[in-house]
């Protein structure tokens, strides 16, 4: 099925050269890293962990939300979610992909990553992110890939792609459960210690992720013979407006904790992100986005009228995905170190170079995706084909 | 040779080595016990006290700031993002943030607190190292395996007393003697202070301890009567970050050993 990527408009091939491009910017940054070491990126000594693992862990979260569509469809039967289902676990096959990598850039020493495999530690949830994103990503293309198969040849998937199916279910909420546990088991750092932090992770996952694949929708919807019905589109928005404010709501029930209780520690991080500390503020404009877009974004997609305006619809869409990556895949992280151990604070810009291989990081993910989706568009046009030519 | 013949004589070699392996494992020793030096200092618990009252200068910090960092190939990166220090110093309300004083003595706030790795009974870092790069010996040294790590630097972010540091480019070049006796780190490595475990396997106090003209005491904790022990009962004695359960086994005095603070 795979050949069927191969061949396309001339508006496709661009799209797939321009990743291309991206792509190899991406690596040529990435050489460099390899050469030199992080010393290229803005990372420190106190901020340790940058824009790599934060957009890592704000994959996973799209990737685990795949769900959100295979769950009313798997297991309610909701067949208006039929069609698009596919697209939520390539979508989640793509953004894992991309998981891997931003991990693997992330590493000081890349070429010894297998250690992590020849010296299984399972008292380190590191470990266990590992397990769990490579199952994840395996369940999520071979049910995909092999329920795109069957439907080729005109035949219902068997058995055990729906065994797969259910499996996958609780496997999607694991990923990001393990993900936050990396997070939220560590002392001394207030801001991550919070036992709501998978609950938080999930809340937001399940806003962003189907937001995203609404926006995909759309976009095939008018680029390619791929139309996602109104109703999917709509039920979906639905999915996400909730998911928003369940995430919110967590959101503000650490502020009350922090603040109502007054510890200092629980605090710090607040203040450094909404309001600046010791006169450092570089993330104070963009937490106000979010919060901004977030409330934006939950006010035009709760009102029915504009909901089902798709031009708003669109726009409230992409407020709730960028108000989650800049609280997730921002935020979370990079406050996290500050205060550093001692109660001083260290800022952290990313470099040019980081954000190069960044760029290439998604490209490649991007790239899988666009690959995907055109297979799954060309089976299904081929299918309509033939069922014209029958009819004929 | 057909297709079968060959598949069962990989199998048969597979299990043979494995065998092999699982023997070898067995006669599996200690790196300590192959030392040849019945020198070797040892103990249930390395600990340190340190008495900050007798860092009166700061040449008394800096001599052992120094000492350490050339004996242990420390390189010295004049930038605070990309430093690597195993040993340095912070005043009271950093060190101690959670004993804050409004009203601090005026000699408490002069103070500098040494401030290193606590080689903690229960070490986060060791808890989340992916590969145990990071463990903890039997006598209670947290001590790094720099060939195995990868550089995820989970250590870093799991560490509560900013102990680690970690190379972002090669070291090497900012080393200006390089000591033979212990390594030297690649670049993508995370790097902190052993306690000296060279040095202890070979009868050698640490460097630190060495040079601090008797203000950085070490010995075995779980020792009655061990000098630490004897220190620690004559003082008032306090240490980082207890509330985290981590049972640092860095103690803190104030004001002259013996003569009670």
């Amino acid at each position: 099925m795979l050949e069927k990527a191969l061949y396309g408009s001339k508006r496709y091939y661009a799209w797939v050269g321009l990743l291309m491009i991206l792509i190899a910017i991406g690596l040529v940054a990435y050489l460099k890293q390899f050469n030199y070491g992080l010393g290229v990126t803005g990372l420190s000594r106190d901020v340790s962990w940058g824009l790599y693992i934060s957009q890592f862990t704000f994959m996973v979260g799209v990737a685990a939300s795949a769900v959100m569509v295979a769950i009313p469809y798997y297991l309610h039967d909701y067949k208006t979610f039929g069609k698009i289902v596919i697209l939520g676990e390539f979508l989640a096959v793509a953004a894992v992909v991309a998981c891997v990598l931003f991990i693997f850039v992330d590493l000081g020493q890349p070429t010894r990553v297998l250690n992590i495999v020849l010296h299984p530690t399972p008292g380190s949830i590191m470990f266990w992110d590992m397990v769990v994103l490579t199952g994840y990503l395996v369940l999520n293309f071979v049910i995909g890939w092999s329920v795109l198969g069957y439907e080729k040849k005109g035949f219902p998937a068997p058995r055990w792609v729906k065994v797969l199916t259910y499996i996958a279910i609780p496997w999607a909420i694991s990923i990001h459960t393990v993900t936050a546990f990396l997070y939220a088991g560590l002392p001394g750092k207030h801001y991550w210690l919070t036992a709501i932090m998978a609950a938080r992770f999930l809340a937001s996952a399940f806003a962003a992720g189907p937001a995203l694949l609404i926006i995909l929708c759309m976009i095939l919807r008018k680029l390619t013979s791929f139309k996602t019905s109104t109703r999917a589109i709509q039920s979906l928005a639905t999915i996400v407006v909730y998911a928003m404010i369940a995430n919110v709501f967590f959101f503000l029930l650490e502020v009350f904790t922090a603040f109502y209780s007054n510890i200092p520690g629980h605090m710090a991080t607040f203040q450094y992100l909404f309001a600046g500390l010791g006169g450092h503020n570089n993330l104070v404009p963009l937490m106000w986005s979010a919060a901004v877009l977030a409330f934006l974004g939950i006010i035009l997609l709760l009102i029915p009228k504009w909901r089902r305006n798709e031009k708003v619809l669109f726009l409230a869409l992409i407020a709730v995905f960028v108000a989650a990556w800049l609280d997730k895949g921002i935020g979370l992280v990079l406050g996290g170190f500050v205060p550093n151990a001692l109660g001083h604070v260290t800022e952290y810009i990313p470099t040019g170079a980081e954000l190069a291989i960044i760029m290439g990081v998604y490209a490649i993910g991007l790239l899988i995706l666009t690959v995907l989706y055109k297979v799954v568009i060309a089976v299904r046009e081929q299918s309509i084909d033939n069922n014209q030519s029958e009819a004929l | 040779m057909n297709r079968r013949d060959f598949l069962k004589s990989i199998a048969a070699a597979g299990l043979g080595g494995a065998l092999v392996f699982h023997g070898l494992d067995k006669f599996g020793t200690e790196a300590a016990d192959i030392v040849p030096n019945s020198k070797r200092l040892q103990a249930k618990h390395w600990g340190m006290v340190i008495d900050v009252s007798k860092f009166n200068t700061a040449e008394d910090f800096q001599a052992v700031a120094q000492a350490c960092h050339q004996y242990h190939n420390v390189p010295d990166i004049d930038n605070s993002k990309h430093e690597v220090k195993w040993i340095w110093q912070d005043d009271f309300e950093h060190t101690f943030a959670e004993l804050e004083s409004k009203y601090l003595s005026e000699n408490v706030k002069k103070l500098k607190f040494p401030v290193l790795c606590n080689h903690c009974e229960n070490p986060m870092c060791v808890r989340v190292c992916p590969t145990q790069a990071t463990f903890k010996r039997a006598d209670g040294v947290v001590v790094m395996d720099f060939h195995r790590c990868i550089g995820c630097r989970y250590c870093m972010a799991a560490c509560p007393y900013g102990a680690r540091s970690f190379n972002f480019f090669d070291p090497r070049p900012y080393i200006e003697e390089i000591n033979s006796e212990v390594p030297t780190r690649t670049k993508g490595v995370v790097e902190k202070c052993n306690f000296c475990m060279e040095r202890l396997d070979k009868g050698l106090l640490p460097v630190c301890v060495e040079a601090s003209k008797g203000a950085i005491m070490f010995g075995d904790l779980e020792d009655p009567n061990s000098q630490v022990r004897q220190v620690l009962r004559d003082n008032f004695s306090i240490r980082r970050k207890v509330e985290l359960g981590t049972g640092p086994s860095v103690y803190y005095i104030i004001g002259g050993g013996g003569e009670g603070a």
